[in-house]
């Protein structure tokens, strides 16, 4: 009953998301930016939610549960200073200042932005490059947990294979057909799904076992968790803390389809108010959802082997209908965190790449088709690589945050630093990403520097080296400082 | 006197930041209504927090971004939507 029950939900959900898509699709200009960028036109709910379903949905949902599980709920106040501060500072410092020159020159893309700037297609190349490198194993990573989830779901009746594919094939074509507005619009749908079906299952596992007292009473007096209470332990260290908090939180700001949203606000009013409400918005969601995870800890909930949290809870103190209904919605959330990130990888693919290195005269029309055709080679690319299982790629897409972070500060000294030249910022993104990598890789390279994490050390070396090969060589006679120092607000 | 403000808001996103997680209570157990009291103390916190950012937005946005940001600019009509420019000939896209 359960089975079907959640297959039901789940089909659902994607004939709901498709006839949602179809409607998008209606309303779209046939241009590359409509495709990207809804035309830059998404008010402030839709703009909200889909940043906050984007980054959050599966994460929020499984892995940072099991974190409050095994460690206690200080994993609260670390998404809470990444997500709902940190970001939210970028959200203005990078956002709004790409927004203003997205406005302004039409770019698409950040490798657009600053290929632009520097009068190089390279950099621009480089950007795109870096990029795809993390994304591609983290949108392989989400394809395994879907297929996984689904064979866990039905009892092997779906074999791996064929439920990564089958979600494969269904975000090609909602992508293909949808676009930017399509995703955007069952995004909103899906945070509002997500944060209430949160608060429901909170509501209806503590009225189960008593109340927050008793609950958090259960974790005071069981010997395993008695420590969860006091803040800090020898897992949550202040720098680990700070590491993690700051390396992911700068990194969200550079994940494609991340910081492609922040193109697409209709308008300064729609990023002010999207600004104020974030921070609420987070602790709203994270509260509920990792203090489950705790709280499950000190009630003895049993998590299976390579299980996860949330659902045993549901399963144990929730009806079966409404743990399915979660459980759903939560692979629903994957989805849509893997259909952005395909557009974005399309879109770094055809514009940064494709376009300056193959075939310079695009026309608009054309880039809008090569666009739906890169969302079909980047998906079935990473789905083909999910089948391998291939170790290295695993590894990427794990560190696929503190791959993106190695970005930020190289971006931020190009949007405010006038004596950054194109040699700094090539070194600087250069540098920080050999470093990161090597950290991974290479055994003579640690991880971890007086418990400070190898994210965060390759970020303050990016931002040394930008900083110094910057003063030592001039400007190239292409770069175009002029772009961002000179015209914003200016009129 | 922008340059002071940029200061100042500086200053308050480092405070803002650096005070999400109570640093002061490290190691406290104690529990009010259910929940730890530093986990009471970030909620209000990120409260607190949605509050400033709202000030920031009517007083201040646009700082350290426009080159006549901020305050009073922002009541020009225009700036919502900057007309999209030609570029200059260059290289790309």
């Amino acid at each position: 009953m359960s089975v079907a029950l959640q297959l039901g939900i789940i089909v659902g959900y994607l004939v709901i998301a498709l006839a949602v898509g179809l409607i998008a699709y209606r309303l779209t200009d046939r241009t590359a930016e409509d495709f990207y960028l809804a035309s830059r036109t998404l008010g402030t709910v839709v703009l909200l939610f889909t940043t906050f379903a984007t980054l959050l949905s599966a994460f929020t949902f499984f892995a940072g549960p099991n974190i409050a599980y095994a460690q206690g709920p200080e994993w609260i106040l670390v998404m809470g200073l990444m997500d709902g501060i940190i970001f939210a500072v970028l959200w203005y410092v990078v956002g709004y200042k790409q927004w203003l020159l997205g406005q302004r020159y039409g770019y698409v893309t950040l490798g657009e932005m600053l290929g632009d700037r520097f009068g190089s297609r390279w950099l621009r190349g480089l950007v795109a490059v870096v990029s795809l490198l993390w994304l591609f194993p983290y949108v392989m990573l989400q394809q395994v947990g879907a297929g996984t989830a689904l064979e866990a779901l039905t009892d092997g009746a779906v074999p791996y294979a064929a439920g990564a594919g089958l979600i494969t094939a269904f975000m090609i074509l909602y992508v293909v057909v949808a676009g930017m507005r399509g995703i955007a619009w069952t995004d909103t749908l899906q945070g509002t799904f997500m944060l209430v079906t949160t608060w429901v299952a909170l509501l209806w596992v503590l009225a189960a076992v008593g109340g927050p007292g008793a609950a958090t009473e259960a974790l005071a007096s069981n010997p395993d968790t008695s420590q969860f209470l006091s803040l800090g332990s020898g897992y949550y260290t202040p720098q680990w803390m700070l590491s993690t908090a700051i390396v992911i939180g700068f990194g969200v700001a550079m994940f494609p389809q991340v910081n492609q949203r922040f193109f697409a606000a209709g308008s300064e009013t729609v990023l002010k108010r999207s600004f104020v409400l974030w921070p609420i918005l987070c602790v709203l969601l994270f509260v509920p959802s990792f203090m489950l995870g705790a709280w499950a800890a000190g009630l003895e909930v049993a998590v299976p082997e390579g299980g996860n949290v949330l659902p045993a809870v549901l399963a144990e103190f929730t009806p079966t209908w409404f743990a399915a209904l979660v459980i759903a919605g939560a692979m629903a959330a994957m989805m849509s965190s893997s259909d952005s990130m395909l557009l974005s990888g399309s879109s770094y693919f055809t514009r940064d790449l494709y376009r300056p290195f193959v075939e310079r005269d695009l026309s608009d029309r054309r880039e809008d088709l090569l666009a739906r055709g890169g969302v079909v080679v980047f998906a079935s690319a990473a789905f083909v690589a999910s089948l391998q299982r291939p170790a290295t790629l695993f590894e990427l897409g794990d560190a696929a945050f503190s791959g993106f972070a190695q970005l930020a500060l190289p971006v931020v000294l190009a949007l405010y630093w006038r004596t950054i030249t194109r040699a700094g910022i090539t070194a600087g993104v250069l540098v920080s990403q050999l470093f990161y990598i090597s950290s991974l890789f290479v055994a003579v390279v640690p991880g971890s520097y007086l418990g400070w994490s190898a994210g965060l050390v390759g970020m303050g070396l990016g931002l040394v080296v930008t900083v110094v090969v910057s003063l030592v060589t001039s400007p190239a006679a292409a770069e175009r400082r002029a772009i961002y120092f000179d015209q914003p607000g200016a009129d | 006197m922008r340059r002071n403000e940029l200061g100042l808001w500086v200053a308050v996103g480092v405070v803002l930041a650096g005070l999400a997680i109570p640093w002061f209570l490290w190691g406290s157990a104690i529990v009010v209504a259910g929940l730890p009291i530093w986990l009471w103390w970030h909620v209000g916190w990120m409260g607190a927090v949605s509050v400033v950012f709202w000030v920031f937005t009517q007083r201040a946005w646009g700082i350290g971004i426009e080159r006549d940001g901020g305050g009073d600019a922002s009541s020009s009509p225009d700036r919502a939507e900057p007309t999209r420019e030609t570029r200059p000939e260059g290289e790309s896209p």
